[in-house]
């Protein structure tokens, strides 16, 4: 491998954890996450359509909108004077895949101690 | 959205399943994610005690976790930090946090594990893992420069 395929690799891990870290700080805040929830159900909102449940103003909104876009959760198309989000869900899918490596790591071990502890279980039984 | 929770029915009353969860003996037999075995397993479980466990995978990979014990009531309740260390990724220091319930058929076990990403995290990051990548970058810079 040359020198520089590594550096090429090892960007892509670094980007990688940099983006994940993004999509999850995005995905903390209530207000986000409910923007995301609406956008899933509708296709496509406008920003002032989305501002509107939330007792805040459209500037606050907007920098949500801009958190969402860094992390690559939404996307805003302009057409005359009218910005339309839609939800973007592949980062979604890639943090959900981040989330469920840790997962199965956690349910095979489960797995693992429920079959040791039931033997002992078993054990303790007989010698009663 | 940074947390893992599992819920866990197990056929053995909480004590047993709690001498599993804390003794070296209990852990050495179902703490590493496949078959291979576990090298190293020590345990202090009380408040402020520690915790480190060393195994190796079928593919030859030894891992090591450590943490300290923030939470030891027994047989309810453990919680402890949670980090890997040594070798590879150091995704910095998380939260595990182990619950027992008796019920009619034995234990429901209800582990969360948190904080798998937060600001303290990130900041275990830019110390640890860039300064680790520094180091590769680093050691590429000199491959390059050995073989031009």
């Amino acid at each position: 491998m040359t020198a520089g395929l590594c550096r090429l690799i090892l960007c892509q891990v670094v980007n990688y954890n940099e983006r994940l870290d993004r999509i999850f700080a995005a995905l903390v805040d209530p207000t986000r996450r409910a923007i995301l929830a609406r956008l899933e159900r509708e296709d496509g909102a406008s920003i002032s359509a989305l501002a509107q449940p939330f007792a805040i103003k459209l500037p606050a909104v907007m920098k949500h909108l801009d958190v969402l876009d860094d992390a690559g959760l939404i996307t805003r198309s302009k057409l005359g004077r009218t910005v339309t989000v839609r939800l973007r869900p592949q980062p979604m899918r890639e943090a959900m895949d981040w989330l469920r490596r840790y997962e199965r790591f956690w349910s095979t071990r489960l797995d693992r101690l429920a079959a040791y502890a039931e033997s002992k279980e078993a054990e303790v039984r007989k010698k009663r | 959205m940074t947390s893992l929770t599992l819920v866990r029915r197990i056929r053995a009353r909480p004590s047993i399943v709690f001498e599993a969860l804390t003794t070296p003996d209990g852990i050495a037999c179902w703490w590493g994610p496949d078959a291979g075995p576990v090298l190293v397993a020590e345990t202090d479980p009380q408040v402020g005690g520690r915790f480190r466990v060393r195994f190796r995978m079928l593919d030859g990979s030894e891992h090591e976790s450590t943490g300290e014990y923030l939470e030891v009531v027994k047989p309810e309740r453990l919680s402890m930090t949670w980090r890997w260390t040594g070798g590879g990724e150091d995704p910095g220091e998380s939260l595990v946090d182990i619950r027992l319930r008796a019920v009619a058929e034995g234990t429901e076990l209800t582990l969360t594990h948190s904080r798998l990403r937060d600001e303290e995290t990130r900041r275990s990051h830019e110390a640890g893992w860039t300064g680790a990548l520094g180091k590769l970058e680093r050691h590429f810079l000199a491959i390059e420069q050995s073989s031009s």
